[in-house]
């Protein structure tokens, strides 16, 4: 297995109906393990990677490989790669309690789902109940999803992309909209939940911050079309602290990826007005 | 606080009801009005109290033909629903079908049930059942085609198959629409029933009040009236608990969070 990554994206492009190009002649390996975080400027296609991945999303062209599989088709299979998926938006099913939102994954996900009707009210709620208890939502579980803040809800929805203990966690954006020290301790409990169990994990992001302290590599994006124009390997030793993403070494890998999206951004901005004057011409 | 403006809300339409009543009774006593053109209310609650005997078998009669026209309307529709509902092209496809078949108005259909089915129970289950579908079948539709696709991504990314969507996303997502389509159907069902018990039936409270307005005995044509109405009224307030119950969590009321 060593060697041979986990997640393969060979010359991947994606157009959305006929004209828009998401994605342009994309390639990325993510090694099993591997802690990913895709920055660039918005609209760059950060997210379609991730739908690609998860499956959501066909490749116009390229191949799009999870364990030498097509994502999506294989899923159901017994050995298939256990994915897990969080949003920006934190999707609870309104009418069920945030226990039983949490255990969603379960009902769905072999090997769980086979014994869903017997261990629901036993061991998965204790097991969805001690992941609330990680990520400080003790008591929560009877709740509704309308009950909860924002941040509540985006705590809840992490626990339940992880309580199948997925081989691989797909974050779009999971924590961008919270306010700064709600992020921040989640970063922290996610940072612990990684080094727990060490899923391969993708995280999608626009907080530069937070790629720097979470990821072990980071890969910049260039404006639509989306392209990886780098990828930086991120050397901090862990487990990293918010005081230390304040620290020098730290600030200074966040402002050099600023300056190469800020450039990426130009680049985008100077093709547009050349777009522009030969129109004008 | 709540409780005091709920109950105050609660007396006055309780008094409205009464009042109304009042000015009725009272209305009809001061300008002389025949019970031939208007009985009092006090009439009509002498009438149903003295020929209860009578209107009670008619009665039972209504309600287990609404209740079984309704019943099979429902499942019907619900079918349909899902149906047209799970896919964009069946929706496409169906839609003007369904429009059209429900813009037939209902009276039209039942002298054709009569020649199939003869007249009798038959044809009042068949246009009840007629009538409460299309509500259902639109309602079930579009509660399935307005799902947020977020909420269905969450399912396909751990590898759920569209069984797995339907029943854990879609369906529970669509509840509200159900219900809220059920408390038109179930009122919608006793105007099936009642329009074809008075065309083509020998039973029934709808076959009551034609053969009594046929003999001019215009208080028993109202009692008729209100027992249809205190039933639909019933049927209502079961229809509208269930979805308190079931569908609570769409009305976000904080007593209904823990249930």
């Amino acid at each position: 297995m060593e060697g041979k990554p986990l997640i393969e994206l060979s010359d991947v492009t994606l157009r959305y109906g006929g004209d828009t190009v998401a994605l342009s002649q994309t390639s990325l390996a993510i090694a099993s393990g591997d802690f990913v975080a895709l920055v660039g400027p918005s609209g760059c296609g950060k997210s379609t990677i991730l739908k690609l991945v998860a499956g959501l999303l066909r490749p116009t062209s390229g191949v799009v490989l999870v364990r030498d599989r097509e994502p999506g088709a294989s899923l159901r299979e017994a050995d298939a790669v256990r994915v897990g998926i969080a949003f920006q938006n934190p999707t609870m099913l309104p009418w069920l309690t945030i226990r039983d939102n949490v255990m969603v994954p379960l009902k769905i996900v072999r090997p769980f789902r086979e014994h869903y009707a017997r261990k629901r009210r036993g061991e998965y709620a204790e097991r969805a109940d001690a992941l609330l208890d990680k990520v400080g939502l003790r008591g929560f579980g009877d709740k509704r999803p309308w009950q909860l803040s924002g941040g509540m809800l985006q705590r809840a929805s992490l626990c339940r992309a992880l309580i199948h203990e997925p081989q691989l966690l797909l974050l779009d954006e999971p924590f961008g909209a919270l306010d700064q020290f709600t992020r921040e301790e989640l970063w922290a409990i996610m940072q612990n939940l990684w080094l727990d169990s060490q899923p391969t994990v993708v995280l999608v992001t626009h907080d530069l911050r937070e790629a720097a302290y979470l990821a072990n590599r980071i890969c910049v994006m260039s404006a639509r079309p989306g392209r990886i124009l780098e990828t930086r390997e991120v050397p901090f030793a862990r487990p990293r602290t918010i005081e230390d993403s304040y620290a020098p070494d730290m600030a200074a890998l966040v402002q050099s990826l600023r300056l190469r999206i800020a450039q990426a951004r130009a680049d985008d901005q100077g093709a547009d007005s050349a777009d522009l004057e030969r129109i004008a011409a | 606080m709540m409780a005091s403006a709920r109950t105050r809300q609660r007396m006055m339409s309780a008094m409205a009801l009464i009042g109304f009543f009042m000015i009725w009774e009272i209305g009809c006593l001061a300008f002389g009005v025949s019970d031939l053109i208007l009985p009092r209310p006090s009439q009509v609650v002498a009438v149903l109290w003295e020929k209860f005997p009578l209107l009670w078998p008619h009665t039972v009669q209504t309600l287990k033909t609404t209740l079984a026209g309704f019943a099979i309307g429902v499942m019907v529709g619900v079918v349909i629903g899902v149906a047209i509902g799970s896919s964009r092209l069946a929706y496409d496809v169906a839609y003007p079908l369904l429009v059209g078949f429900s813009s037939i108005p209902k009276v039209a259909v039942v002298p054709i049930f009569v020649v199939w089915f003869g007249a009798g129970t038959v044809p009042a289950i068949l246009t009840s059942m007629v009538i409460s579908i299309f509500p259902v079948v639109v309602n079930v539709a579009t509660g399935l085609a307005s799902t947020e696709p977020e909420l269905e991504d969450v399912l396909k990314v751990l590898g759920a198959s569209r069984r797995d969507v339907l029943f854990n996303v879609s369906l529970p997502r669509a509840m509200p629409y159900l219900f809220a389509s059920l408390k038109i159907a179930i009122t919608l069902a006793f105007v099936g029933t009642v329009l074809a018990e008075t065309v083509a039936a020998n039973r029934g409270i709808g076959n009551v009040m034609i053969i009594a307005s046929g003999n001019f005995d215009v208080p028993l044509v109202f009692a008729g009236l209100v027992i249809l109405a205190a039933m639909g009224v019933s049927l209502y307030l079961i229809s509208a608990w269930l979805e308190s119950r079931i569908t609570g969590w769409a009305q976000r009321k904080g007593d209904m969070a823990m249930v």
